[in-house]
């Protein structure tokens, strides 16, 4: 080993002769000829689908034009890729034969990424040929079983009305869950002696309802509360009970969002409040919540999607939802088509929600970072 | 009487010693300026004086007061008492003037307008009036320091605790903040400084304390700290500054 800090350093010239030897261009010949092979490979199998498929289609009945249209989209993608494909080889050998280093680098680092690019694009087309088959096969038994569009159709109506009941217990709950566990966060991070007892209740809270299953939550709850004959609480409407579970249920892991947030805020935060005379109730009011929630945003959307998708847990106390009409439709024609319906529907709602939380904390980002 | 009397404290953490059985009494309107090496106690003796750290032995009193042990109202203290901290520790969701207004509106009871137009005077007073409205994150760190003494400077505080406020700046801004603290001095402010600023000690304070090893090792005028310490340590830390170029 050479010590830097003598005053000579002997091996300089073997270490420029071995760093000039490593830097000889590579073209990615290799990789950019199995892509070109891999994207002939998909341009057939894509195209002899297509044909089949669409064939099959028409002869049920299909329209020519939107049993072919899909075909024709997905051939012409497979010939763009086979382009894109053809065009890294070129890249490939250009720079195979170029003698001048810096070009012919430049020429294989296109030829490397238009080659994985291709090779992404002709994986997600086999996929999506894949996909297509597996509708089609056994006399299309997979469609019909789900996407019997007639069926769709007619119940569609009776499953969005029913779907109403979904959105009632969503924001209801939605709206309880967010107050509910901001108290528990609160409690859970009492400080000191004083604060012990509840401190331990709420953390056994959060222990007991993060640990039972959302379903026995609403089952216990739904059928149990009405054979206490307590006042009021025995009387209540099945939609009533879901919401009490669900946010029993979401307050104890939402609780725990909020106390990651609260925690995430730096004690030189606190320091700073407390050093100006705020209690520790005005800190937590004007400083810890506020940047708490704030970095809780994510995990809190992604709280309410997942609370959106367990109002279909409802159905096993008999709350007619969107899941539950649906089942009953179901039953009746013997179809799953009406359960997509409520499928899509709950995905459609989801996918904004999602790019609204995007926007909304970027936006609050921006924000701060703005000058006056 | 002094303002502020620390009487023989000492202060652990688990079995290390920071601060052991150190006194020092300041007097109204007097700048204190503490300095010696990094650990030997000058963040924690501040931080001990508002109570954000609790000392483990002896007491502190304020105008006769004792402000350590049991039962003592910490907000009242910490309202009459301002910190102003390295890392500036603004809050970021707040603007800049939202950060001056919360504790006067909150804690004093002040009306927003009444709280608002003090502010506004002391944020033009520091040269930063048109960016009442901006966000921490927006401003250099020498803009939100100077923003951080206003936040302190709010409250009317009866002593004011700096410590190190130009650390964590870069060199062309420490003086934009140490302007702002020179004329505080020249008003008559109390204050405790720590801080590696030796040439501003020197012009600043009435006292230079030199700790080390959580005790005052050797205090006096600045010409007299600076110009011919007594002691073996201040002699070597100071020698070891001049070597560095920052004295």
């Amino acid at each position: 080993m050479a010590d830097p800090f003598s005053n000579a350093l002997p091996e300089q010239d073997l270490r420029a002769e071995i760093w000039r030897a490593g830097s000889t261009p590579r073209s990615h010949l290799g990789r950019a000829s199995l892509t070109l092979a891999l994207g002939l490979v998909t341009f057939l199998a894509v195209a002899i689908s297509a044909q089949h498929i669409g064939a099959y289609a028409i002869s049920q009945g299909v329209s020519p034009v939107v049993a072919t249209l899909p075909g024709i989209v997905a051939v012409l993608a497979a010939v763009v890729v086979l382009l894109m494909a053809l065009r890294a080889l070129r890249c490939a050998l250009a720079a195979a034969r170029h003698s001048e280093v810096y070009a012919a680098r430049e020429l294989g680092a296109s030829a490397s990424l238009g080659a994985w690019k291709a090779m992404s694009w002709e994986g997600a087309l086999l996929i999506l040929t894949a996909a297509a088959w597996f509708l089609v096969v056994n006399d299309a038994a997979v469609s019909r079983t789900f996407f019997d569009l007639a069926l769709i159709r007619d119940s569609a109506l009776k499953v969005l009305r029913a779907f109403g009941t979904n959105v009632v217990i969503f924001f209801v709950s939605g709206v309880l869950i967010l107050i509910w566990s901001l108290i528990v966060a609160v409690a859970r991070t009492l400080p000191g002696e004083a604060g012990k007892p509840l401190r331990f209740l709420a953390i056994a809270y959060g222990d007991l309802f993060r640990g039972l299953p959302a379903i026995i939550t609403i089952y216990l709850i739904g059928f149990g509360l009405p054979l206490t004959n307590l006042p009021v609480i025995a009387h209540l409407s099945s939609t009533s009970y879901a919401i009490i579970a669900l946010t029993l249920t979401y307050g104890a892991y939402t609780s725990e969002v909020y106390r990651a947030g609260i925690e995430s805020v730096h004690h030189s935060q606190v320091a700073a409040a407390r050093s100006l005379g705020l209690s520790h109730a005005k800190t937590l009011r004007y400083v810890v919540v506020p940047m708490a929630v704030r970095n809780i945003i994510p995990p809190l959307m992604n709280n309410c999607i997942s609370l959106q998708k367990d109002t279909a847990l409802v159905a096993i106390i008999g709350t007619i939802d969107a899941f539950n009409q649906s089942k009953i439709i179901a039953a009746n024609h013997f179809n799953l088509s009406a359960v997509t319906t409520v499928a899509i529907l709950f995905i459609a709602v989801t996918i904004p929600q999602a790019r609204l939380a995007d926007r909304l904390s970027e936006r609050d980002r921006q924000r701060m970072r703005a000058g006056g | 009487m002094a303002l502020l009397e620390i009487d023989n404290i000492r202060k652990h953490y688990g079995s290390f010693e920071v601060i052991s059985g150190l006194s020092l009494d300041v007097r109204e309107h007097e700048v204190i300026c503490l300095i010696g090496p990094s650990g030997c106690g000058k963040s924690t003796l501040l931080r001990c004086v508002n109570r954000l750290e609790e000392i483990s032995a002896g007491e502190i009193r304020i105008h006769g007061d004792r402000i350590t042990g049991e039962g003592v109202d910490l907000d009242r203290l910490r309202r009459d008492i301002g910190i102003v901290f390295q890392g500036y520790n603004l809050f970021p969701h707040m603007t800049v003037l939202e950060n001056t207004l919360l504790a006067p509106t909150r804690v004093l009871g002040l009306s927003r307008r009444e709280a608002t137009e003090k502010a506004l005077g002391f944020l033009d007073r520091i040269g930063l009036a048109h960016k009442a409205n901006a966000y921490p994150d927006s401003l250099s760190g020498g803009q939100q320091q100077r923003v951080a003494i206003v936040r302190a400077l709010m409250m009317d505080p009866m002593l004011l605790l700096l410590d190190e406020i130009t650390s964590a700046l870069d060199p062309e801004l420490v003086s934009e903040v140490l302007d702002i603290v020179r004329d505080l001095a020249a008003g008559g402010m109390t204050m405790i400084l720590a801080t590696h600023e030796m040439g501003f000690a020197r012009e600043v304070a009435d006292r230079i304390c030199f700790l080390q090893a959580g005790n005052i090792y050797e205090q006096g005028p600045p010409a007299q700290v600076f110009g011919d310490p007594q002691g073996e340590r201040t002699q070597a830390f100071l020698s070891s500054l001049k070597r560095a170029g920052r004295l």
